[in-house]
Formats: C-alpha cells, sequence, structure tokens
C-alpha cells in the first residue's frame, strides 16, 4: 500500500504586476504553472527520487507534500488522508508522520537557538515528551550528546546537515521529504550524509521523497525516479531502467548532458535550446520545441501519463 | 609543450589574524600552457580560489601573497599594484565569476558593458568597438547578437548571461582565462553548452584557462590536465585520465571514490572519515594524515610532502601503486 499518494495535483502562482501596473502597461494577469497535472505514489519504505533542472516544479511538489502549499487542484494524500480535506483532527495527526530536510544547512537552522532546542521543537510543537530527546538523536546522527549545548555557527555544513536530519526524525516520522540534502555540501561529506540517511532510512523503515537535481545522486538513493520537466512527470522508472534506457527525449537529452568521470576530454552532447517560460509554455508537449523526435501530434497535444512496460511515461512517441 | 603563458612558483597566501597567520594557500606551483585547460579541484576552503585571486591581483585585505613567484607570459606579474595591476588585469588575464548576475551590471545594457570594456582596454574607436562587441556575442553562441546587443541582464537566462560574461572577460584577447566555478550556479543542460564553449574558445585561441571547481565531472570533460588541492596545499597533479582514473594520493583516491557514479550498484558510497583541518588548526606533517588510511608516523611529524623535488605526480609518502 502506497503510503504518499500525489493525485493528478496542479499548483499555480499569480505573478502579475501591481494591479495599477498593468492597468496603466495594459498587461494581462500572469499565472504562472509551477506544477501541472502530476500524479505518483511512493511505497512505504521506498525512496522516490524526483530530478529536474531549476523550475521543473520539484521543490513545489516537496513543499505540497508536507502542507507548506495547498494544491490549486488535485490532491495529496498521506496514508489515505487528503492534507488539505475537511478532517483536521487526522489531518494533525498524519502531518506528525511527515517530516523535512532542507538544503540550505545555513538557514535553516535559527542561529540564536542551542542545537538541542532546535532538535527538540518539533515535539515541543506538538507537546510531546523531550528528555533526552537531543542527545539520542544527536548520537543516531553521528554526532555528540554534549554538542546540544553549543550553537549551529559551531558546526560545518556537514554537521549541520546533520542536525537538520536529527530534527526530522525527532517527530518520528515516517515520511521524509528531502530538498536537495546534500547540494551544499562537498563531495566527501556529501557521501557521509547519504550514507547516514541509508542506515537511518533501514533502522526506521522511513520512507523518503528525496528531491534533487544531481542525477548520480538520485541514482545513487532511489528506488523509483520521477523526471520533471517543465512542472510535469515526463517518465518514471527503477534506477536500472530509466539510466539503461530513457525512454522520454528528455530524459535521454538530460542523461546525454551530465558530465560523467570516464568521458575524458568528450564534450557532453549539448542540448538544443533552453527551458521555455513557464508562464507561457508551449502547446501540447512542453518539451516539443526542443524536441529531436517531435510531430505535428506533439505540437497540438498534450501526451497522456501513460503505462510503458514496468514504467511510466509522458510521450505520444515514446515505446 | 611549449612555453607556459603562466607559472605559478610556489605561491603562498597568508591572512594575518589576532589568532596568528593562517596559510589558505601554501606553497603552490603549476604551470598552464597555451591552449590547455588545467583544472584545479578541491572541496571549499581548500584555497583554490584563493589561488586563482592571487593569480588576478584580487585577494581581499588583509590576505597577501607572501611568498612565491607569479609568471605571466615571461613577465614577473606578483609585485604589481595598483594601475599596472589593473591594466594587466582584463588586458591579458579574463575572469569569469560563479554567478553571472553579479558579474553584470544591471542598470546597463550588456552592449554598453562590452563597448566600455573594449575601449578600456583596446585602442578602438566607438563604432569599431560596438561592432566588435557584437562579434564577442555572436563568438559565444548569443543568436541574434545584434538584436540582443541593447537588451539588459535581466532579459537574458542564466547560461546566456553566463555566455555574456565570457564575451566580457574575452574582449581584450587575454592570453588566461581563470574562471572560478563557471558552471555551477546553472542545469546540467546548460552546464554542457558552456564548458563546450570555454573549450573552443581555448583552442581556437590558444588561450591558457585555469578551471576552478568542485565538480570532478566537469573537470573529466573539460581539463587536459587536473590539480588537486587539499587544505591550501597542492596534493596532486596530472594528466586528467591519470589523476581521475589513476590516483596516486590517498586524498585523490577518496575524493574520486566519494563520487556518487563511483559507487555504482553498492548499498554504500566510498566516503573520506573526518573533515578537512581548519586552516587555523593545520596538523604537523601531511594535512591529510588524520583522514588517511595509510598514514604512518613519517606522516604524522616529518616534514610536509610536496611536489617538487622527487615527487611529481603525488604529494605523498607513500603514494599509491599504480595500475590498480
Amino acid at each position: 500500500m502506497s503510503i504518499v499518494n500525489v493525485k493528478a495535483v496542479s499548483r499555480r502562482f499569480d505573478v502579475s504586476r501591481p494591479w495599477l501596473n498593468r492597468v496603466i502597461e495594459r498587461r494581462p494577469k500572469a499565472i504562472l504553472t509551477a506544477v501541472s497535472d502530476v500524479t505518483f505514489e511512493i511505497g512505504a519504505g521506498e525512496t522516490y527520487g524526483l530530478v529536474g533542472e531549476s523550475g521543473s516544479g520539484k521543490s513545489t511538489i516537496g513543499r505540497m507534500l508536507v502542507g507548506l502549499l495547498r494544491p490549486s487542484e488535485g490532491v495529496v494524500e498521506i496514508e489515505g488522508v487528503d492534507l488539505n480535506g475537511p478532517d483536521d483532527d487526522e489531518i494533525a495527526r498524519v502531518r506528525t508522520d511527515i517530516g523535512m530536510i532542507f538544503q540550505d544547512p545555513f538557514a535553516s537552522l535559527n542561529p540564536r537557538w542551542r542545537v538541542g532546542e532546535i532538535i527538540v521543537e518539533p515535539v515541543v510543537a506538538l507537546g510531546g515528551e523531550t528528555a533526552g530527546l537531543a542527545a539520542r538523536l544527536l548520537v543516531q546522527v553521528g554526532l555528540s550528546a554534549a554538542d546540544a549545548r553549543k550553537y549551529p555557527h559551531e558546526f560545518s555544513g556537514g554537521q549541520r546537515q546533520r542536525i537538520g536530519i536529527a530534527r526530522a526524525l525527532a517527530s518520528e516520522p515516517k515520511v521524509i521529504v528531502c530538498d536537495e540534502p546534500t547540494s551544499a555540501l562537498d563531495v566527501s561529506v556529501q557521501a557521509q550524509v547519504l550514507n547516514l540517511m541509508r542506515d537511518l532510512a533501514e533502522e526506521h523503515g522511513l520512507t523518503y521523497l528525496f528531491i534533487s537535481h544531481d542525477l548520480t545522486v538520485v541514482r545513487h538513493m532511489a528506488t523509483r525516479i520521477g523526471v520533471l520537466y517543465l512542472g510535469r512527470l515526463v517518465e518514471e522508472a527503477t534506477p536500472e531502467d530509466l539510466f539503461n534506457g530513457p525512454r522520454h527525449p528528455y530524459t535521454q537529452m538530460l542523461l546525454a548532458a551530465a558530465p560523467t568521470l570516464d568521458a575524458f576530454g568528450e564534450v557532453a552532447d549539448v542540448p538544443e535550446g533552453e527551458i521555455p517560460d513557464p508562464i507561457s509554455p508551449p502547446p501540447g508537449c512542453v518539451f516539443h520545441p526542443r524536441c529531436p523526435i517531435a510531430q505535428d501530434i506533439c505540437r497540438a497535444t498534450r501526451p497522456l501519463w501513460r503505462d510503458l512496460g514496468r514504467r511510466k511515461v509522458a510521450c505520444h512517441l515514446a515505446e | 609543450m611549449s612555453d607556459p603563458v603562466l607559472s605559478i612558483r610556489n605561491l603562498s597566501v597568508e591572512i594575518p589574524t589576532r589568532r596568528g597567520i593562517l596559510r589558505p594557500v601554501d606553497q603552490v606551483s603549476y604551470d598552464i600552457a597555451g591552449g590547455e585547460i588545467v583544472g584545479v579541484v578541491g572541496e571549499s576552503g581548500a584555497g583554490k580560489s584563493m589561488a586563482g585571486n592571487a593569480v588576478i591581483g584580487l585577494l581581499d585585505p588583509p590576505a597577501r601573497i607572501a611568498g612565491g613567484e607569479i609568471w605571466l607570459q615571461g613577465v614577473r606579474i606578483d609585485p604589481l599594484e595598483g594601475e599596472e595591476m589593473r591594466r594587466l588585469r582584463g588586458r591579458s588575464i579574463g575572469m569569469i565569476f560563479q554567478d553571472p548576475l553579479t558579474s553584470l551590471n544591471p542598470l546597463l545594457r550588456i552592449g554598453d558593458q562590452l563597448v566600455e570594456t573594449i575601449l578600456t582596454h583596446l585602442d578602438l574607436g566607438r563604432e569599431a568597438a560596438e561592432a566588435r562587441a557584437v562579434e564577442l556575442l555572436d563568438e559565444v553562441g548569443i543568436p541574434a547578437a545584434a538584436e540582443r546587443i541593447g537588451a539588459y541582464p535581466h532579459e537574458f537566462s542564466g547560461g546566456m548571461r553566463q555566455r555574456v560574461v565570457i564575451a566580457l572577460a574575452l574582449c581584450a584577447e587575454p592570453a588566461m582565462l581563470i574562471a572560478d566555478e563557471p558552471t555551477t550556479a546553472l542545469d546540467v543542460s546548460v552546464q554542457a553548452g558552456i564548458i563546450a564553449l570555454i573549450k573552443r574558445l581555448c583552442r581556437e585561441r590558444g588561450m591558457g584557462v585555469m578551471l576552478i571547481t568542485h565538480d570532478m565531472g566537469v573537470i573529466a570533460s573539460a581539463a587536459d590536465r587536473v590539480a588537486v588541492m587539499y587544505a591550501g596545499r597542492l596534493v596532486e597533479i596530472g594528466p586528467v585520465a591519470d589523476v581521475v582514473g589513476d590516483p596516486r594520493h590517498p586524498y585523490t583516491d577518496g575524493l574520486m571514490g566519494s563520487a556518487p557514479a563511483a559507487s555504482l550498484g553498492q548499498a554504500r558510497m566510498r566516503q573520506i572519515e573526518g573533515a578537512m583541518p581548519r586552516l587555523g588548526a593545520m596538523p604537523d606533517g601531511c594535512a591529510f594524515h588524520p583522514r588517511c588510511a595509510r598514514a604512518q608516523d613519517r606522516c604524522r611529524t616529518g616534514e610536509t610532502p610536496r611536489i617538487g623535488a622527487g615527487m611529481n605526480r603525488a604529494a605523498c609518502w607513500y603514494p599509491l601503486e599504480g595500475g590498480a
């Protein structure tokens, strides 16, 4: 049974100029569709990787999953409970089952709070028992119990990210949304943090939504990967299937463009064009202006999110 | 190989503080030839940007060059100051920074920024400078350059802005280009285009390029040679295929092993335990010994191993055997 269920979710933002400017400059309202009709589910114990370039909507999806944003359309369910439904008690209950790890280990920790206070805050907010909790969590993430009395500035970036992980674990969540958890870290520290996250997942039976722009990191961590382009899921598959045989032309382009360690002196295939403006996306399939195999149907009709063997793909022509 | 365009000899940078003198760059030496891309890698705080800034004379005081020599095309440039340094910068050395938005003036049209730079460094009239600006934009791959010349920086995407910054750096046809994390702020698909551009310009113009980055993938696809820095010291240098594929210094080996791609199909990634020492608490001997599995007494207390006499490839008393 899936623990996270994202059903046909869209999210729009109004990015118009103030109304007086609009009247004077005769501009229409500008609506940015950050996420458009996205559907996926995450089974208990899975690590679902969301990859995409900047502006693909991956962070917006993460924020909707923890309830920081409401979807404009569609439903986000955690353990079968609609996060924006009518039953407030049920929502409050499942919300404690969701934790979040943020990208920036400097901005996400209050510099005036001691580490111990930061870590137990989610439990304090729920009125829970916190005796010995900070010390136990610090040890679990590879720091020492005495660190609870220190302030965030006394720690390096990697150690701060460990503190962020300890905080995410405090309320004993089942699902943790990780938004670019290692992007701000150096590679050797990144390896330490990823190993820790994997160990914790096994120990606590955690389910991760792992958001990243780094294909190699997602490939290492995820059990299933969804590829986003301009707010739409274009392909979903296991890491093996995705990397050995990407079916969507965008996934193919993305994999070809990623630099690898063994391609000495070879310049990766340079993709055509750039990501279009999300305020006025192209009609039909949003990837068609850059797609090498686009045909008339791609310019006219948005492709359905369909099953293709063991994977899912949104492309008229993929087979 | 031809004579080096840039030659760094025993370069040290110091920052005096109340708690003593810190050395973010410690006796580093390497050469860069014309038409060659040397990748400088290392983690944050390894001193790679500081070394680049020392070359172009952009160290923020109180940081200062404390020793060593920097030679550009046979001229020693580290003692230059003020006006002389300013003339050299931009004329002979171009620089690209990580964030293309902060490198451009948001209030000026990109054409004006280019023309101003060209007029400062080259003996050209206004019209010739404008024609040159269009040529440069065209060369760095900006479509419809003649029309975009009147646009402001915010009208360009991140990748296009970085191309404009590269055009700015090329205005005076420099012999040397320093690119400090030029693709870090960009998406993968845009990154590939910028790397291809830097490579093409390097080859076509016979320019030396110092490519500073923490991204091994970028280094592997772009660089001819790689210099690996750790705690301010140069720990390994060599042709890219050798350093990436067959590292000799245990730190390089750990760094390459930490890349997620290297642990493919394994449950856990290889990691280097611990963290890089702080500049104020540099260990004796080899700076890497507290994290090194191969460390012995000589590494802990002996002389600091340095690339130079007898150590051409890795600054290590007990380097890894080749061919592994």
